[in-house]
């Protein structure tokens, strides 16, 4: 095989710098809503005391699952051997620290105190999930980095493969973590079972796979670095294959409600009678979410077409926004069974009065603060690929495989 | 020249005297407020010897009364929340902070309508208490379900696993507010069984109170350990049950009638 050689992205000035504006404004957007909404307090969201986790959490969550889906590229290459993957472990490595710095500050900039962050840095209950959650972020973070480091520095390529593997390990864990946020709570119907846990280590590779592949096209086309067809396809496949998995959580996951009489009112919620949640569910996240994407990618002419893998790649992106929306914001609306067998007339509290769903209205500072969040991870990327050595000069098909060419 | 020492030290003297004038005058408030401050034995913690509790009588529980929940506002200072200037009234309903609501539920088979407060129900094995990613969210050694407002960061996980909906998250800017009840924007909290009237050595809560002095008597307080109290005679005259007992948390609010 030949030595890949990395290079820097070499995009001319104004455009580069025109993409950071953007990226920047976007930002800064993000950030004019983070102090809107701190300086105010959160009655300008549409957050409320039944619905608590919003849009910001949509946005966080998706991005810190994204970001752990991210770096199995680089675990395909060094944990599992695969050589045609290994121009892009970079690449890998350091979308995954973006995307977790992007969800975190959006998670963090939603605290009612964040100014206390402080706090949950250094004040622990083991006990909760979410400060387990503290721990394995961080974590990921100087991981991936120590990862990053035996990659690019020749000193360090002998540790590429236990780190890599320990990265790999750690990233299972981090999505674990993420799912059981949900999965642990006992008291919704919505959450309430260990499926979650793989289902979010499912949709982790489907999310941060789609991103991945979006980057890399852009990222190419724009200086005219080539593709070959044997790495596009491939991860093309691997696409697909992971969306099946989702579909598969997905499966299980109401099998596994259906099974018990007192989610049927549940599961009607998510499938048949949720309004918007329902809406969502079908057209946003399993219609555009997956059953399209997996016909492009594996028909047999879309299948081959780039703008259409990037088409089927954006489309799985905004599934999982969708996939979040159902899953967070619609596991609170689904009213609490508090007393089985009886209908609540009248509440003080909005407990779910003759069954009615809590009503929810994201606001603009919450959307933009999560869309702010996805600059953040994006202006991370830009500038590494730009100021260090994370793309590969070519991924042609017989720079990537030396049998490429000997069979061409 | 001993004229003119005899004149230095005279104004020094003077100095010195009006010097320890002044520092007795700024010290003195606060040596005696210091006093005053340790002089309450608050420094003792609680302990397990209680465990305070209530059971709540649906069957009393009047139609249309809303008297606990009046009390409960003006006792911890709820009545205070000022809706900020551009909210609308229905979605602010649903921010502002409630400790106690009352519920009205009816049988799906027999139709049969009940009334009752639900509130924190303070329980043994509280899941907002094992969420909380800082500790924030304890339970003290007298039963009592509280929210540290020094180390509550905000995140709402609480209120995600809090199976009663019992907390409130503090939605705007806090103007005015009770010594006795501190509250901040950014913040959750819910019922704690008046602690403040604990701490003070009395008997009740406010919404117990103001239930028995509309005549209803539907909440009973007390401690939850003492055989002979008031709770425990009620519990022990009464079939209850625990809202949600599948998850066996053990409230410390039990019901009966519903």
């Amino acid at each position: 095989m030949k030595r890949i050689v990395y290079r820097e992205w070499r995009l001319s000035p104004q455009r580069y710098w025109g993409l950071l504006a953007i990226l920047a404004a976007i930002a800064g957007l993000g950030g004019l809503a983070f102090a809107y909404m701190e300086h105010e307090g959160h009655w300008v969201t549409g957050m409320s005391n039944q619905v608590v986790w919003g849009t910001p959490h949509v946005f966080a969550v998706f991005l810190i699952v994204a970001a752990s889906g991210a770096l199995n590229v680089a675990s395909i290459a060094s944990v599992f051997g695969k050589v045609p993957y290994k121009p892009l472990a970079r690449l890998s490595g350091l979308l995954a620290v973006a995307l977790l710095a992007g969800g975190l500050a959006v998670l963090v900039l939603d605290l009612g105190r964040p100014d206390r962050l402080i706090v949950a840095m250094t004040t622990y209950n083991f006990r909760s999930i979410f400060a387990w959650n503290v721990l394995l972020y961080t974590g990921f973070m100087a991981v991936v980095i120590a990862y990053l480091w035996t990659m690019a520095e020749r000193k360090g390529n002998s540790y590429t493969k236990p780190v890599g593997f320990f990265a790999f390990v750690w990233r299972l864990m981090l999505t674990t973590g993420t799912g059981s946020i949900f999965g642990f709570i006992v008291a919704r119907q919505a959450y309430d079972t260990a499926v979650l846990a793989p289902m979010f280590i499912a949709m982790s590779f489907a999310y941060g796979l789609a991103i991945f592949l979006l980057v890399l096209m852009f990222a190419f086309d724009q200086d005219d670095r080539p593709i070959g067809e044997l790495v596009l396809f491939r991860l093309r496949n691997l696409l697909g294959v992971f969306l099946g998995a989702v579909l598969l959580f997905v499966l299980i996951y109401f099998l596994t409600k259906l099974y018990g009489a007192k989610n049927y009112g549940l599961v009607s919620f998510y499938l048949i009678d949720g309004g918007i949640y329902t809406k969502v569910f079908w057209l946003g996240w399993m219609l555009a979410g997956i059953l399209i994407p997996l016909g492009i990618l594996f028909h047999p002419a879309l299948g081959k077409s780039r703008p259409a893998i990037a088409w089927a790649s954006t489309l799985v992106i905004l599934g999982g926004l969708c996939s979040m929306f159902v899953i967070i914001i619609g596991g609170q609306a689904y009213p609490m069974q508090l007393f089985p067998g009886k209908t609540i007339l009248e509440s003080g509290f909005y407990d779910g009065v003759g069954g009615a769903i809590a009503a929810y209205s994201p606001s603009l500072p919450e959307a933009f603060l999560g869309v702010g969040g996805v600059a953040v991870a994006m202006l991370i990327t830009a500038v590494g690929i730009r100021v260090l050595q994370f793309l590969p000069e070519s991924l042609a098909d017989k720079d990537v495989d030396p049998h490429a060419t000997a069979t061409a | 020249m001993s004229n003119n020492r005899e004149h230095v030290n005279r104004s020094r003297r003077h100095f010195i005297g009006t010097a320890a004038g002044v520092a007795a005058v700024t010290v003195a408030p606060g040596v005696v407020l210091h006093s005053l401050a340790i002089a309450e034995p608050r420094s003792e913690g609680v302990t397990d010897d209680v465990r305070w509790g209530m059971l709540i009588d649906s069957s009393k529980c009047a139609d249309g009364c809303d008297a606990c929940v009046t009390a409960c506002n003006i006792e911890n200072g709820l009545d205070l929340q000022q809706k900020p200037d551009g909210e609308v009234e229905s979605k602010w309903d649903r921010q502002v902070a409630k400790w106690i609501r009352v519920v009205k539920v009816q049988d799906n088979l027999t139709e049969r309508v009940s009334n009752l407060p639900m509130m924190c129900q303070h329980c043994e094995h509280p899941p907002c208490v094992d969420v909380c990613p800082t500790g924030a969210s304890f339970r003290r050694a007298d039963g009592i379900v509280l929210v540290d407002r020094h180390t509550c960061i905000g995140c709402r996980y609480c209120m995600m696993a809090c199976p009663y909906k019992a907390r409130s998250f503090i939605h705007e800017a806090v103007e005015v507010k009770l010594t006795r009840t501190p509250r901040g924007k950014g913040c959750v909290e819910s019922c704690n069984l008046c602690v403040h009237r604990r701490d003070n050595g009395e008997s009740s809560t406010a919404c117990a109170d103001a239930c028995a002095a509309e005549g209803n008597n539907a909440i009973v307080f007390g401690d939850l350990k003492d055989p002979d109290g008031p709770v425990r005679k009620a519990l022990a005259a009464l079939p209850s049950r625990q809202i949600r007992e599948d998850l066996a948390l053990n409230t410390g609010v039990r019901y009966a009638g519903v």
